[in-house]
């Protein structure tokens, strides 16, 4: 379980997709949960989101990717966390991911991924019990 | 219907009937619920009667076919005379590839096309652009240059085929190569038909591909608007497009009122333009989602038509019938299909594009059960297209006008609908129109509590969705998934170096540089695009040009 600390996450939207209605449910539920949420918006680059991450201390980065290019864009920024020290940071994604990347990403780059019909506690669960205190 | 004495006596039976026969019944055999609503969280009743439609005047609300109001469809003789066209969105990979499954696809009794653009294209980057890595040719097809849109189109007549083009932020540059590839072919712009999208309000609310900020953004759309009605009178100028509005979580009547508020915001652009409202609007047409609940997605197309026939007329005035008439497109709910069990999904379709017709639509797409896993393979769309085809053929509903009207559910849902999205609008309206209700992100908001609210009705159980939350199985992760080449976007980058190399460069820089200049004027930009794209400028140098003068749009974060 957490400790007392409030959980800080960052969902973030990588590449151009602008399929976001997923991104904000999720932000909505984990704020719900008693989270801290922050929200990138649209067309970030890893970059963006890495310095966004350490800048506002986050426990938890959230990507959200519809658009296929997850293979390009999560190992990327799992990568420059690396650079910044900021490889504690949980890592979980979501979107439309086939079975077989999720078991090469999974093991490179991100600790979880939530494809679509995930209920929002399930993400809430996982944040809880996984998030590095 | 008027008659009173019969509407007392219905009152009086029907109180009868309620106190000797329902409510015995019910205390033996009670509802599965206390209150029953429709998809969009309208109320239904146990039963509508003429009670619930007293109001309905036929000639007044209905009319016929063909005529004002046009509640009950825009042709006379609907699908008797001809069916919709069948429209399957496609566009993958590269230009060869999107071409192969064009001509499978009318090789299969398809008969419009429907071009899908990959990410950067939506969004005026080449595919060497450091922003484009990783989206090259993934949901549609890459087009850099007319180069590319040649290949897209070869060995397909375009005299006789249709096209529609998701295209908004940069519409003006591939209409402009779609024109330029019709020349080559020996056609005139006059032949052509076929629809852009163009609708970029609707991109800063729901669907993210914009570029520029508002105000140059509604030029461009404008331009196009006047160009094509001098040179193009077959073409739909603009796609006013509910579909994404739906997809983002927005209810029917959110829908329906979106659209609308944002079509009367181009309408009123055009006429600020110095446009005469019957010259463009007769080019108008619109994009609707279907959703599973049948007969609130029937009424929701019939209220639509009603609603903006209305709002022409009285609003803005205009005289051509044709102004008047609101044709849509409609897509299936790509967010309603499951990547559980997904040959379900092909079931929600077929509901779905029941809904469609029997609101009478133009034109159709239905989605591909494997949508929520991957882009759909070649099977997967042929099932999709013969669900439209079975219904066509099989169904029977095709064989008369809009056979649910005299329903008293359906009617009363038309009524319903059509209030609640004109009350929604009369609030834009006093909001200052769309562009300002979406700069204030009030209709961000408004779509954003309703999807929260889905969601949470799904995960509470209070909705039920077959295979996500109920009768759930164990599966197999899904096989034989359509999977882009990753080698196409260095295919890709090495066409475009190769054009760079090959093409008159100083051409290049003076038709740039001509649009650049006439960007700062107030002169219709598309014949200089279309000069640019005739010299092979790439889509990225035009948009790279029109962003220095225009500048880019920053979008405010709501949640």
């Amino acid at each position: 379980m957490v400790g007392h600390k409030t959980i800080r996450v960052l969902i973030a939207k990588p590449g151009l997709d602008g399929h976001d209605r997923g991104a904000k449910v999720v932000a909505r539920a984990l704020r719900d949960a008693g989270m801290e949420v922050i929200y990138t918006g649209l067309r970030q680059t890893p970059e963006q989101i890495v310095e966004t991450a350490v800048q506002e201390d986050v426990d938890v980065i959230g990507l959200s990717i519809l658009s296929g290019a997850h293979n390009f864009i999560f190992p990327k920024v799992a990568e420059l966390l690396k650079e910044r020290g900021a490889d504690d940071i949980l890592v979980i994604g979501g979107g439309v991911i086939p079975d077989e990347d999720i078991a090469s990403l999974k093991a490179t780059c991100v600790s979880e991924i939530f494809t679509p019909g995930t209920p929002t506690s399930e993400i809430i669960e996982y944040i809880n019990q996984h998030v590095k205190k | 219907m008027e008659d009173k004495k019969s509407i007392e006596n219905l009152e009086e039976k029907m109180q009868q009937w309620e106190n000797e026969k329902l409510k015995k019944f019910l205390e033996k055999a009670p509802e599965r619920k206390e209150t029953f609503y429709t998809g969009s969280n309208i109320e239904v009743k146990r039963l509508y009667t003429e009670l619930d439609v007293e109001e309905l005047d036929y000639l007044r609300d209905l009319g016929f076919p063909g005529e004002y109001p046009y509640t009950r469809g825009v042709h006379p003789t609907m699908y008797r005379g001809k069916y919709w066209t069948m429209r399957q969105y496609a566009g993958f990979g590269t230009a060869e590839e999107s071409n192969e499954r064009y001509k499978y696809l009318l090789s299969q009794g398809q008969t419009g096309l429907s071009v899908a653009f990959d990410l950067p294209t939506q969004i005026g980057y080449d595919s060497d652009h450091p922003l484009a890595q990783g989206e090259v040719g993934k949901v549609g097809v890459a087009i850099d240059s007319l180069k590319d849109m040649e290949i897209l189109f070869d060995g397909i007549p375009l005299d006789k085929v249709s096209t529609s083009m998701t295209i908004n932020a940069p519409a003006a540059i591939l209409l402009a190569m779609y024109i330029a590839v019709a020349e080559k072919q020996g056609v005139t712009p006059d032949k052509l038909s076929g629809t852009i999208q163009n609708d970029i309000l609707k991109e800063y609310v729901a669907r993210g591909t914009y570029i520029f900020p508002p105000a140059p953004s509604m030029r461009l759309i404008t331009d196009i608007f006047e160009y094509c009605s001098k040179n193009m009178p077959k073409w739909n100028t603009i796609s006013i497009s509910g579909y994404h509005i739906r997809e983002a979580g927005a209810t029917a009547v959110q829908e329906l009122a979106f659209t609308l508020a944002n079509g009367i915001a181009y309408v009123e652009a055009a006429i600020k333009a110095g446009l005469d409202v019957d010259e463009f609007a007769p080019r108008l047409s619109f994009f609707f989602n279907a959703h599973n609940d049948l007969f609130e997605e029937v009424a929701k197309f019939r209220a639509a038509r009603r609603l903006w026939a209305r709002i022409m007329k009285e609003k803005f005035g205009a005289k051509n019938p044709k102004s008047l008439m609101l044709r849509f497109h409609t897509q299936t709910a790509g967010s309603t299909l499951t990547a559980q069990q997904p040959d379900n999904n092909i079931i929600r379709v077929t509901i779905q594009a029941l809904a469609a017709v029997l609101g009478g639509t133009q034109s159709l797409h239905t989605n591909s059960r494997d949508e929520a896993l991957a882009l759909p393979t070649e099977d997967s769309v042929r099932i999709a297209l013969r669900t439209q085809q079975i219904i066509a053929h099989e169904s029977g509903v095709t064989e008369t006008v809009d056979p649910l009207a005299g329903s008293y559910y359906v009617e009363y849902l038309t009524n319903t609908i059509e209030q609640k999205a004109y009350e929604y609008i009369d609030k834009i309206e006093k909001l200052g129109g769309a562009a300002k209700a979406i700069e204030k992100g009030y209709i961000q908001q408004e779509i954003q509590e309703s999807a929260y609210k889905y969601q949470k009705d799904v995960e509470a159980k209070n909705r039920i969705v077959v295979g996500v939350n109920m009768y759930q199985i164990k599966e197999e992760p899904p096989k034989g998934l359509l999977r882009v080449n990753p080698e196409v976007e260095k295919r890709q980058i090495s066409k475009l170096s190769e054009l760079k190399s090959s093409r008159d460069n100083d051409k290049v820089k003076q038709t740039l540089e001509e649009l650049k200049h006439k960007a700062g004027t107030d002169e219709n930009l598309v014949p200089y695009i279309l000069q640019c794209v005739k010299a092979y400028c790439t889509l990225g140098e035009i948009c790279q040009v029109l962003r220095e003068v225009f500048g880019e749009y920053k979008p405010q974060i709501s949640l």
